[in-house]
């Protein structure tokens, strides 16, 4: 049985930047270990001399001229933004 | 008989003979959906307003019909399809306040040539993820054959809108099944093309190497029609194959003499419901009937095709997911007071559960040390599958099974167990991971509950128009596609 | 126990395509913040990116002129990271199969020569640019967000910091005389990242490394380094521990500060990215880019040597930056003297560029009218000293020469009859000089020449001046 601990479930949580209770936690710790294991069968497979398919269709070379194109005004590309200042996108900082 | 049920061609011959306007067929869209939409919920947003002028327009222009193949044709979108000026959500609380998401799909774009009018936006899984529009933050979504039941999903907004009459075509995206199983739950015709034949620009990205878009419609031929004006090579979408698109609608000949039909064991095995795989083996004999040729084979790796999925589409999410964050569009959490806790707690209160705990999974599987012995495996487990295919398709033109292990089921009977859900794409999964084209046609109702079954057409790559042709031929041998659910206003 | 210092260099370099690396966008540096991007920039939901083909060229051509191996067979991948000016939370970048490998440049370091090995160099797209505000606040703009970036990886062969500042600039020169960069630091097309280690002399491993980040000019680089080799070399004498860390260099204090301890290492979650097709570059495609490859500093530096008789110091000034290599070939080409071309080039026309701090591209001076003007001082139209006010005007205001010293009336007097009646006045009045010099007293020659050239407003040729004087004098 493979287990993921809730330790790194909040690690985990932390790379994917999600906020989680210690009850997700354990409840994250539960469901990823139940699909994980499901996920072993693949292990029965011997894939060793087996290449990964990241694109289905057997393609090469796409590729663009380098020619600039106008598409957005200045105003759109703030348009939906949360908090804006003098033109640019506002956040908080880190903190320190 | 409403304006609705009528197909494509119909219509054009209506508007043709000046029997109809393009104002009639649109109003009566938004009479149904007003008369309807209180039980089923399929639509997010409508574009009523802009949707009626555009029709207003054509019908003063009259322009040629013959040029514009869906001129003034009703169509409702799936919401992760973006839409500009059109709030565009993915049925997400961390998109609900986008608006305007400034641009056009690529479909979108294409359906606005051949004139085609946007009705609204339609109810899904939240970003794709699930199988049963229950995972949307939105609204709850139902089948129109039986509002207890779920529509399945994540189309089932586009699905429903279609069962329910209120559009007669929509534009669904399938990433493991996404457009097939609630085509099959809902009683209609769902496509899935082959990867790279539609663009998938402007879809909101779940999946990048599995995801299509495909239409959702009463008919085959109709559904045909759809995907001659959405496909095609497109220069914003590298992955868009440079591969030309036939007719579709004028393979639709009715002859299956002659056709070699795989039938894989692996879909009629335990947890597939023994009704239905006797409806699909009706199916097989009506086409054997018009002189196809059957035969059992095998897609050994089949089983495999779940673990593989689910590695693969939510590593790949997790990254596509990212870009929502709270900075440049989307709701940022009001409780931040830093940059870790803007990321943080706007993500956290803006995805719903699944869409987390996919993320969850695909960064465990990403993650240092595990990324060989999750993904990469997953991904050569992934050229297995393939093969599979690869080899049946040097014999056979086509392979059937049904589309689902089951019917639609009731609202709220499967959510809380991730592995029970994930197990209803079990027979749509290995299509996504080989990148063929399927569709899912109606092929009677289970007697348990009177719900729609579905028969899934498999096809090689690119090769759609023998999907059709074969789909058409059943269809056309049976009645099970004029069915109507009875819902308030039918009739 | 002595200790042995590693430097290893990893460089981002900007290319200067016309749009950006995965969009249409214009890529211009110094517009309106967010003026140059699209929903792409963004990462709004639904976009995809393309590949910009000249992106691939540039980075070719620039691993080409670093004796790289190039790549047949090379991917993008997508490196996990959330900050805000990473829009999409991952950037698209090459983790496996980089575009350039085993690749080295030579460096001289007092007279000595050494190779640096290159380990890698990859493409990927820029971030856009964070400001720190002060009011608890930051602001992001997107304009640099898909910049196509090549990211160059020495190879941990430099063994001190000047070496590194070297290795710095040889790197800049060879890319500027690419063309696919403009290698500005000060505009931040050119940044550097460097880390540093000790380990006992004879020891095989490396030690522990502390990365030095924000380092704004090859100068502190060099410091930043220097600073660093001490206070490691003074931990580990004191018998303490270097901590995998990152450090900034202080322009002020002229210290390395401490930034963050690494915990572990970054887990960017690399996968392929499978928006984008992998990429195939044959035979043919890598030989059309390095038929694209301008000569290199070093060839044109020992052509120089070699062919125009220049000196070795020479001929590196000239090749210090392409425009001025540039704009020296051009005004040989136009039959000017090359080592006349050379004097002017290093002597005036730099010291105005120093002064002005200005680049010799926006000078208005051409290299047509710098070899005008060396032909007029050849014919003898145009005295040296003249001169200087020629160039003088041609780097202020350009223009032709020969109009320039008709109408400033700079022309030499070299008509000897008249140059022979203004001496006649000239010693008519200055008698006393003429004895002087008869006594033996050679000094009273150059006053009477200064005396002519007060006269002529400095036009007089110089040697026929001379040669008249003593010959008058002679007669008297």
């Amino acid at each position: 049985m493979s287990k993921i601990s809730k330790d790194q479930v909040k690690h985990v949580a932390n790379l994917a930047r999600l906020a989680i209770t210690e009850e997700e936690a354990e409840k994250y710790s539960e469901q990823l270990s139940a699909i994980i294991d499901f996920s072993e069968q693949l292990n029965e497979l011997d894939t060793s001399n087996v290449k990964p398919t990241t694109h289905v269709l057997d393609m090469k070379n796409v590729v663009r001229k380098d020619e600039p194109k106008e598409w957005i005004s200045k105003q759109d590309a703030l348009k939906n933004a949360p908090d804006q200042e003098g033109g640019q996108f506002r956040v908080p900082s880190i903190l320190d | 008989m409403s304006v609705l049920d009528l197909s494509i061609k119909e219509l054009q011959e209506k508007l043709n003979n000046k029997e109809m306007t393009v104002t009639d067929i649109v109003q009566a869209s938004y009479d149904r959906i007003k008369a309807t939409d209180g039980d089923v919920q399929a639509f997010l947003t409508l574009n009523e307003e802009q949707a009626l002028e555009q029709a207003k327009a054509l019908d003063e222009e009259g322009i040629d019909e013959n040029q514009f193949p869906l001129f003034g044709m009703p169509i409702g979108i799936k919401d992760n399809i973006v839409t500009k000026g059109l709030r565009t959500t993915c049925a997400s609380q961390i998109l609900s306040n986008l608006d305007d998401p400034l641009y056009d799909a690529t479909v979108i774009q294409k359906l606005d040539q051949a004139k085609a009018i946007n009705v609204g936006k339609l109810n899904m899984d939240e970003f794709a993820m699930g199988s049963s529009t229950e995972n949307s933050s939105m609204k709850l979504t139902r089948n129109p054959w039986n509002i207890d039941y779920v529509p399945g999903g994540s189309s089932g907004g586009s699905a429903a809108a279609v069962a329910a009459g209120q559009v007669p075509f929509a534009l669904g995206s399938d990433t493991g099944g996404s457009v097939r199983q609630p085509a099959s739950y809902c009683g209609v015709v769902g496509m899935k093309p082959t990867y790279g034949r539609v663009s998938r620009f402007g879809l909101v990205a779940f999946a990048s190497s599995l995801d299509q878009i495909g239409p959702l419609t009463r008919t085959v031929e109709d559904n045909a029609r759809i995907l001659e004006v959405i496909a095609g090579e497109d220069t914003m979408d590298s992955t868009s194959a440079n591969v030309d698109v036939p007719k579709y609608s004028e393979a639709l000949t009715g002859d299956v003499s002659g056709l070699k039909i795989a039938v894989p064991k692996e879909y009629f095995r335990e947890g597939v419901d023994e009704k239905i795989q006797e409806s699909v083996r009706e199916a097989l004999k009506v086409l054997e009937d018009k002189g196809a040729i059957c035969e059992e084979v095998s897609l050994p790796h089949s089983k495999y095709a779940v673990a593989t999925y689910y590695m693969i589409a939510s590593s790949e999410a997790s990254a596509n997911l990212a870009r929502f964050d709270g900075v440049r569009y989307g709701k940022r959490s009001e409780e931040a007071n830093d940059m870790m806790e803007m990321f943080k707690l706007s993500r956290s209160e803006g995805f719903g559960e699944e869409v987390k705990r996919r993320i969850m999974l695909g960064t465990f599987a990403l993650s240092s040390g595990y990324y060989d012995a999750y993904y990469k495996k997953a991904q050569q487990v992934r050229t297995l599958i393939k093969q599979d295919f690869e080899q049946i398709f040097e014999e056979y033109d086509v392979v059937i099974g049904p589309t689902a292990p089951t019917t639609a089921f009731k609202v709220g009977e499967q959510i809380d167990d991730p592995l029970t859900m994930y197990a209803n794409d079990i027979i749509t999964i290995p299509v996504n991971l080989a990148g063929v084209p399927g569709i899912s046609v109606p092929c009677g109702f289970h007697p348990d509950n009177d719900m729609p079954i579905g028969l899934q057409i498999i096809g090689k790559h690119f090769d759609e128009s023998t999907v059709y042709r074969v789909a058409h031929a059943y269809e056309q041998a049976t009645d099970h596609h004029k069915q109507k659910p009875q819902l308030g206003g039918a009739k | 126990m002595n200790f042995e210092t590693i430097i290893g260099l990893e460089v981002h370099v900007e290319l200067k395509t016309k749009s950006k690396i995965f969009s249409p966008s214009p890529n211009a540096f110094g517009d309106e913040p967010n003026s140059n991007v699209n929903p792409i920039d963004l990462g709004y939901p639904g976009v995809l990116p393309v590949l910009n083909e000249e992106a691939v060229n540039y980075a070719m051509r620039a691993a080409m002129a670093l004796n790289c191996e190039i790549a047949t067979d090379t991917k993008f991948d997508r490196k996990n990271y959330f900050y805000p000016d990473n829009p999409k939370a991952y950037q698209i970048s090459q983790f496996d199969q980089p575009i350039g490998e085993n690749g080295w440049i030579e460096i001289e370091v007092n007279g000595e020569k050494k190779k640096i090995g290159i380990t890698r160099l990859h493409l990927e797209e820029d971030a856009g640019k964070l400001t720190h505000g002060d009011d608890g606040h930051s602001l992001v703009d997107y304009n640099r967000q898909g910049t196509p970036l090549i990211e160059i990886v020495s190879e941990p062969d430099i063994r001190t910091p000047e070496e590194a500042y070297a290795y710095l600039e040889k790197l800049r020169n060879i890319i500027q005389f690419t063309g696919v960069s403009d290698v500005k630091m000060q505009e931040g097309s050119l940044r550097c990242d460097a880390n540093l280690s000790l380990r006992p002399y004879g020891q095989e491993e490396f030690g522990v490394k502390t990365e030095l980040k924000n380092l704004n000019s090859f100068n502190f680089v060099q410091k930043g380094l220097e600073f660093e080799e001490k206070r490691q070399e003074k931990v580990l004498r004191q018998g303490g521990e270097i901590l995998q860390e990152t450090r900034r260099y202080d322009e002020k204090t002229k210290e390395t500060i401490l930034m963050r301890v690494k915990e572990g290492s970054d887990d960017y979650r690399y996968f392929p990215e499978p928006d984008l097709i992998p990429l195939y570059i044959d035979e043919e495609w890598k030989e059309q880019v390095r038929q694209s490859i301008p000569e290199l500093p070093d060839s044109r530096r020992t052509r120089y040597v070699n062919e125009l008789g220049l000196d070795e110091y020479d001929a590196g000034v000239l090749t210090n930056t392409k425009e001025m290599s540039d704009f020296f070939e051009a005004t040989i080409e136009h039959g000017a003297d090359a080592k006349q071309v050379t004097n002017w080039l290093m002597g005036d026309i730099s010291a105005y560029m120093n002064k002005q701090q200005i680049e010799l591209q926006d000078l208005p001076i051409t290299p047509e009218a710098l070899a005008k003007m060396v032909k007029l001082i050849e014919e003898g139209t145009l005295s040296s000293k003249l001169a200087k006010k020629v160039v003088t005007e041609l780097v202020k205001n350009g223009g032709d020469p020969e109009k320039i010293v008709k109408e400033k009336g700079l022309v030499q007097i070299s008509d000897e009859k008249q140059l022979r009646d203004i001496i006649t006045g000239v010693l008519d009045e200055n008698e006393q000089s003429i004895v002087d010099y008869k006594n033996g007293k050679d000094r009273a020659l150059g006053f009477l020449v200064g005396q002519v050239m007060k006269k002529t407003k400095g036009q007089a040729n110089p040697p026929m001046v001379n040669k008249i004087l003593v010959e008058e004098i002679d007669k008297r």
